[in-house]
């Protein structure tokens, strides 16, 4: 499975990480898939209602909003994003432990180094795959 | 009566409870589940006596979180 992302919605995703730090930043993501390929069309840059550097949490009412605007516009869930503000980006023990969907992308924005590092991942019963990702200037 | 669950309408047996709904819909991973009625979150330690009523809107929805 490849996700694609486009260019500005990457830039809006590091502008909201940006914005909260030094705590970590999520939201989610909503769009079409076909085949092998899931394509971004919607992020959701949600509030992490733990305000930490070291955890995150998606405001579920928040959540559930998000989740009625993507089926009002026919679009399905991708999956979430979160930030490191200082570690790599892959995911931590907790991330994997709390990662319960197995079609989901999860995906990971590293800010602990002088560029952002953005990742996707699979998690299926705690073992953790990479998934291919693009981020196109067209999309 | 009738109910949306996650968006689609279907008719369910009268009482039923937010615990037997989790049943039918055959809901992933029960265990971690958040409900909401009407927008309203439900408790989990609820779900078993927690009736649902004619033109309820129900999401199921999951904790998404971690940590670095």
């Amino acid at each position: 499975m490849t996700i694609k992302i486009s260019l500005a919605d990457y830039e809006r995703i590091i502008a909201h990480a940006t914005a909260v730090l030094p705590n970590e930043a999520c939201g989610l993501m909503a769009g079409t898939v076909s085949d092998e390929v899931k394509t971004v069309k919607k992020v959701y840059l949600l509030t992490n209602i733990d305000h930490s550097p070291e955890h995150f949490s998606i405001d579920p009412r928040e959540q559930l909003a998000a989740v009625k605007d993507m089926r009002a516009q026919g679009l399905a869930p991708l999956g979430n994003f979160h930030s490191h503000p200082s570690t790599p980006a892959r995911p931590s023990q907790e991330d994997i432990r709390l990662a319960y969907d197995p079609f989901a992308s999860y995906l990971i924005l590293s800010l602990a180094g002088k560029q952002p590092v953005f990742k996707s991942f699979r998690v299926e019963k705690g073992v953790v795959a990479v998934e291919e990702l693009e981020i196109n200037s067209n999309e | 009566m009738n109910i949306t669950v996650t968006g689609s309408t279907k008719e369910y047996p009268q009482g039923l409870t937010v615990a037997q709904l989790i049943q039918l819909e055959k809901v992933a991973t029960p265990e971690y589940v958040t409900v909401s009625i009407n927008d309203e979150f439900i408790l989990s330690a609820t779900f078993a006596e927690k009736t649902l009523n004619e033109g309820d809107h129900v999401e199921f929805m999951y904790f998404m979180g971690g940590g670095r």
